[in-house]
């Protein structure tokens, strides 16, 4: 799946063929009709794939017993880490998912198909905000916060405009997206 | 030939009340009301001309089969007194000579608003005012019946059922499973909102869910509103005003109106279920527009 995830974001969900796919996967086309009926299912399949990778990573650090700042820490610094050590995860998102809306529109419309990720930042943003933690707002700014700062980043990243190592912006980051959070009595 | 069988003898003590669970009795359906007081002997209560005094109960050593109590207890005289004595001294007289006690309503279970009196802070349910001793001779562990008020059918069925089986099991707080098993949720006629979630826009309207906004708790309160409904015909939810959460041992709460959220998020979710388990599913049908839901019933 990594191998689809890849050639999408390389190539663009419209000049990605089946038969790329296939190959790149090591089956054959007829195979891979088993799997997928169209391109599009398979499209939709990847986001499912690709973001629950962010929410696996995002539920294990929400059930640690640590404080909402250092939650919003460790998950930047594991985002970023995923830029970078498996790009085509977040390209995909961004320049498959994001970029051809019409693609999705059926089935993976809203949050259906990216729905276990944000279901864990609703509970970081919930838990931080009952224990005090994170000032209370409204849910869209603050997930939007979160979302295009570590999206904002994955896309520099992308663009190879960054002059240090992904990793050494991480506390930066998470800084920034928790002061734009936090509690201020 | 009934009329030779001895009804079970029921009396009414009042302690600190708004008298709310009397109006609520008498509102009953006329029928089950009339059934009611032929199955029972009712020979004392304060707001019905009854042939018997509180002062011949205080005295007198018959006995009762049901003690039926409406309000808080409290210790404190200058805060209450009836037939110059302390509330909680004419309760114990009255419960030693009571096979049952029954708590009609909040109050008489665990305090209800009164507690929330600060100039007083002895101000307590039947079950905290009365130690082992004092219910020694009861047959059956306090019942409580929690509301604010408590639906007189809950009262009646609660008496029906004890005089037929003798007992009637009751959930950890002593409320009878039969009723307080089912959620005020249930039979909710705003369900379909609830589940496609969307939400209402004010009071009083056909349309919409009370949970998102103002502050229901039909998904966390133990009652069978919905089920029986109130005066035959309807219930605060069904209406469209939010379910305050009466039966619970915490009303009532700050801000009942209103739903507590965080950045949002509902801060409490139906009862049983996991935060994680409601939001994904919230999250998902929030998704949908379902136009029909999104319309007014009757334009």
């Amino acid at each position: 799946m990594e191998n689809a995830l890849k050639l999408f974001s390389q190539k663009g969900f419209y000049n990605t063929t089946i038969p790329d796919i296939a190959k790149a996967m090591k089956m054959s086309v007829g195979n891979m009709y088993n799997y997928f009926s169209s391109k599009e299912e398979l499209a939709k399949f990847a986001i499912k794939y690709s973001t629950n990778i962010l929410a696996n990573d995002l539920r294990e650090i929400n059930q640690m017993e640590i404080s909402s700042r250092d939650k919003v820490f460790l998950f930047t610094r594991k985002y970023l880490e995923n830029v970078q050590d498996s790009p085509e995860v977040i390209e995909y998102f961004l320049r498959v998912y994001l970029s051809n809306r019409e693609v999705f529109n059926k089935d993976c419309e809203g949050f259906l198909c990216v729905s276990e990720f944000v279901t864990e930042v609703m509970i970081l943003l919930d838990e931080g905000a009952a224990k005090n933690e994170f000032r209370q707002q409204e849910f869209f700014p603050a997930f939007a916060m979160i979302m295009g700062a570590l999206g904002g980043f994955a896309f520099l990243s992308g663009e190879k405009v960054l002059e240090k190592d992904i990793a050494f912006y991480s506390d930066d980051v998470a800084e920034n997206i928790y002061r734009a959070l936090k509690y201020e009595g | 030939m009934n009329n030779k069988i001895k009804k079970p003898k029921i009396v009414w003590l009042q302690a600190i009340t708004c008298n709310g669970n009397t109006h609520s009795l008498l509102s009953a359906n006329a029928n089950r009301l009339k059934l009611f007081l032929d199955s029972f002997d009712l020979v004392y209560h304060p707001s019905l001309t009854t042939d018997t005094l509180l002062n011949d109960l205080l005295i007198e050593k018959n006995e009762i089969d049901f003690l039926l109590v409406e309000g808080a207890i409290t210790s404190n005289k200058d805060f209450f007194q009836i037939s110059d004595q302390g509330i909680n001294e004419a309760l114990k007289k009255l419960v030693l000579k009571s096979k049952y006690l029954i708590a009609i309503g909040s109050c008489a279970s665990y305090g209800g608003v009164h507690q929330k009196f600060e100039q007083n802070d002895d101000i307590c349910g039947l079950t905290d005012a009365l130690d082992e001793t004092d219910i020694s001779y009861l047959t059956h562990p306090i019942i409580n019946l929690t509301g604010c008020p408590v639906h007189p059918e809950w009262i009646f069925q609660t008496l029906f059922s004890l005089k037929e089986y003798k007992k009637v099991p009751l959930d950890e707080k002593g409320r009878p499973k039969e009723i307080y098993s089912y959620l005020a949720h249930h039979g909710c006629t705003r369900n379909e909102y609830f589940e496609w979630k969307v939400e209402a826009k004010s009071f009083g309207l056909k349309e919409g869910c009370l949970f998102y906004e103002q502050g229901c708790r039909g998904p966390m309160t133990h009652s069978n509103c919905n089920k029986i409904l109130w005066n035959d015909v309807n219930t605060k939810t069904r209406a469209g005003m939010p379910c305050i959460g009466c039966t619970e041992f915490d009303f009532p709460r700050n801000n009942m109106l209103e739903t507590k959220k965080n950045i949002g998020i509902p801060d409490e979710v139906p009862l049983g279920v996991t935060k994680r388990a409601y939001l994904s599913l919230a999250g998902v049908a929030k998704t949908f527009k379902i136009d029909r839901l999104n319309e007014k019933i009757i334009k």
